[in-house]
C-alpha cells in the first residue's frame, strides 16, 4: 500500500533524526564535562579586557564580552551592508557591459567575471589587503584639502574614517560578489524577450535608457531570488575578515573562545548572530520582491 | 513627389552563402503605401527592419527621409531615423509593466523631451483616434490582441513619424479582430501617411496599397500596382504564391 509505505518512510526518517540529535547532545555533555566549565552565559557580563581597533560605538577593554560581541556584530553588519551595495552597483555595470553592443566592453567584462570567479576569495582578500591597502602605509601619504586623507591607518573621507582592514575586506568582498551578481543580472536581462529590445530601439530610446526603463524592470522578478542568495553568500563570506584582521563577529568570537574556553556558548551566539543577519537580508529582499511583484501584478 | 525610402541593391547574409536580402532595390514616395508579400523566410522582415536600423546590411545603399546609411552602422544617423520612423510588430511588443498611456508617452517624454502633460494629451488624442481611449489606465495584458495592436500603432504615432513600418501586424490576431486593426491602418493611409506594410491580407493590399512588392529568397521578384499584381501578375512565381494564398 502506498500510504503505508509513506508512513513507514516518515517513521524511519524520524528515528534517524532522533538518533542524530541524541548523539549530538551526548557529545555536547561529554565535552562540557571535560572542560569542567558547565553550560552558562554569565561570563558574558565580565570585562572583555581586550582592545578593538574598530568600534562604531564607544568601546574600551573594560566593557563586557557581550558589548564586545555586539560591536563585532555591528562591524559585520557594516562591512556586509557596504559590500552589498558596492557589489550590486559593480555587478549591474558589468552585466550591462556584458550584454551591451560594445564588443570590447563585453570582452573585458567577460574576462573580469572569469578571473574573479576562478580564484579563491581568501586569495583575493589577501591581495587587496597586502597589495592594495597595506602598501599605503609605508610609501603614501596623500592629503587633499583635509577632505580626502590617506594615512598609514586607512582613508579619512571628510571625517568618516575607513581602516585599511575594512577597505580591503569590503572591496574584496564587493569585487568577488559583483562577478556573481553580474551573472545573475545578465540571466535576468536575457530572459526578457527580444521584442522588447526591438520595441524600445525602434522608438529611438538609447540603449542605456531602454535597459533601465524597459528591460531591467521586467528582469527584476527573475533577478531578485538569485540576488538574495548572493547576498547571503556575501554575509557568510564576510567571516573571512579574520584573515585581514578586521574585528567582525567571527573574529571577536574567536578571541573570546581563546580567552574563556567557552567554545560551545560562543558557537551558539555565532549561530544566532548569523541567523539574525541573514534573516535581515532575506526579509528585506522578500519585502522588495513583494513590492516589485505588486507593482507588476498586471504583467 | 519626395522619395521617403530609397533602397539600392541591399544585400545581406546572416549565414555565409545564404542571402536574406539579394540586391533589393525599391522606392517609396511620400504618402504612398507599399505592401510587401512573399513566402516565409523570403526576407520581408529583414528588409523592413533595415529601414529603421534594427538590422544592418552588408552591401548597398539606403536613404530614409533623406538620411543616408550604408553597411557600416552609424548610431547617430540610426537614432535620427528612429525618431522619425514608427514601427509596429507582429507580436505588438507593448511594454507589459507600463500602462497603455505610459506606453505611448514614453518616447515623446524621454526621446523628444516633451512635457509630460503635453505628451499625455496627445497620447489620449491618439487613443481616441484608435477607439481605445477608455483603456488608457489599463495594462497591456488586460486588452485583447486587436486592442493591443491598436495601442502599438498609437505608440508608433506618438513621435509624429513621417514613415510607418508594419511587420505582419495582423498575423497574431484572431480572425474577428483583424479588421479593427486594418481599419485603423486604412484611416492612416487616407490621412496621407507613408507606409511599408508586410502583410498577407489581400483585401487590404488591393484597397490601400499603391504598389505590391513580391519577394522570394531575398530577391525582389516583381513590383506592381495591386490592380495588376492580383489579377495579372507578371511572374510565374508571384502567381503560384497567390494561388497558394487563395487556397488557404
Ligand atoms: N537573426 C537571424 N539569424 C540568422 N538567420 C536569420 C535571422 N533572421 C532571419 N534569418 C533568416 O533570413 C531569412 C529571411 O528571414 P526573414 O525573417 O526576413 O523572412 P520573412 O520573409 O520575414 O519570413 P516570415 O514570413 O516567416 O516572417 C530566413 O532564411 C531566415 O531564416
Ligand atoms: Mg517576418
Amino acid at each position: 500500500m502506498k500510504i503505508n509505505q509513506k508512513i513507514f518512510l516518515q517513521f524511519g526518517i524520524c528515528i534517524i533524526l532522533f538518533c542524530l540529535i541524541g548523539i549530538l547532545i551526548n557529545n555536547l555533555t561529554v565535552n562540557l564535562i571535560r572542560t569542567g566549565l558547565g553550560f552558562n552565559f554569565s561570563w558574558l557580563f565580565k570585562p572583555a579586557s581586550f582592545a578593538l581597533a574598530e568600534h562604531p560605538l564607544p568601546y574600551t577593554s573594560s566593557d563586557s564580552y557581550a558589548w564586545a560581541l555586539f560591536i563585532g556584530w555591528l562591524n559585520s553588519l557594516k562591512v556586509i551592508v557596504s559590500s552589498l551595495i558596492l557589489a550590486t552597483f559593480l555587478g549591474t555595470i558589468i552585466a550591462f557591459a556584458r550584454t551591451g553592443k560594445n564588443s570590447l566592453l563585453g570582452l573585458i567584462s567577460a574576462a573580469y567575471i572569469t578571473i574573479i570567479r576562478q580564484t579563491p576569495l581568501l586569495l583575493q582578500l589577501m591581495f587587496w589587503y597586502f597589495v592594495g591597502f597595506l602598501g599605503l602605509k609605508d610609501n603614501m601619504f596623500i592629503h587633499i584639502k583635509n577632505i580626502f586623507n590617506i594615512t598609514n591607518q586607512g582613508i579619512d573621507f571628510s571625517g568618516l574614517f575607513f581602516s585599511s582592514e575594512f577597505l580591503a575586506l569590503s572591496l574584496g568582498l564587493s569585487i568577488f560578489t559583483s562577478a556573481y551578481i553580474a551573472e545573475v543580472i545578465r540571466g535576468g536581462i536575457i530572459s526578457v524577450s527580444r521584442g522588447q529590445w526591438e520595441a524600445f530601439r525602434s522608438l529611438g530610446l538609447s540603449e542605456r535608457k531602454g535597459l533601465i526603463r524597459i528591460i531591467l524592470p521586467q528582469a527584476l522578478p527573475a533577478i531578485i531570488p538569485g540576488l538574495t542568495s548572493q547576498y547571503l553568500n556575501l554575509a557568510k563570506n564576510s567571516t573571512l575578515a579574520i584573515a585581514v584582521g578586521y574585528s567582525d563577529i567571527y573574529a571577536i568570537n574567536d578571541t573570546i573562545i581563546n580567552q574563556t574556553g567557552r567554545a560551545i556558548e560562543c558557537f551558539i551566539i555565532l549561530l544566532f548572530s548569523f541567523l539574525l543577519l541573514n534573516l535581515l537580508i532575506t526579509n528585506t529582499m522578500e519585502i522588495i520582491n513583494r513590492l516589485i511583484l505588486n507593482s507588476q501584478k498586471h504583467t | 513627389m519626395e522619395p521617403i525610402v530609397i533602397a539600392k541593391n541591399l544585400t545581406k547574409s546572416y549565414t555565409k552563402g545564404l542571402r536574406a536580402l539579394d540586391n533589393v532595390s525599391l522606392t517609396v514616395n511620400q504618402g504612398k503605401v507599399l505592401v510587401v508579400m512573399g513566402p516565409s523566410g523570403s526576407g520581408k522582415s529583414t528588409l523592413i527592419r533595415t529601414f529603421n536600423g534594427l538590422e544592418t546590411f552588408d552591401r548597398g545603399e539606403l536613404s530614409i527621409l533623406g538620411i543616408k546609411v550604408n553597411s557600416t552602422p552609424d548610431e547617430r544617423k540610426i537614432q535620427k531615423i528612429r525618431r522619425r520612423v514608427g514601427m509596429v510588430f507582429q507580436q505588438f511588443n507593448l511594454f507589459p509593466h507600463l500602462s497603455i498611456l505610459e506606453n505611448i508617452t514614453l518616447a515623446p517624454v524621454h526621446v523628444q523631451k516633451r512635457r509630460q502633460i503635453e505628451a499625455e494629451e496627445y497620447g489620449m488624442f491618439l487613443l481616441s483616434q484608435m477607439g481605445i481611449d477608455s483603456h488608457a489606465k489599463k495594462y497591456p495584458s488586460q486588452l485583447s490582441g486587436g486592442e493591443q495592436q491598436r495601442v502599438a500603432i498609437a505608440r508608433a504615432l506618438a513621435l509624429k513619424p513621417e514613415l510607418l513600418l508594419f511587420d505582419e501586424p495582423t498575423s497574431a490576431l484572431d480572425p474577428e479582430r483583424i479588421n479593427e486593426v486594418l481599419d485603423a491602418m486604412r484611416r492612416l493611409a487616407e490621412q496621407g501617411m507613408t507606409m511599408v506594410v508586410v502583410t498577407h491580407e489581400i483585401g487590404f493590399a488591393k484597397d490601400v496599397s499603391d504598389q505590391v512588392l513580391f519577394m522570394d529568397s531575398g530577391k525582389v521578384i516583381e513590383t506592381s500596382p495591386p490592380s495588376i499584381f492580383f489579377s495579372n501578375a507578371r511572374h510565374e512565381r508571384s502567381r503560384k504564391f497567390l494561388n497558394q494564398l487563395d487556397n488557404h
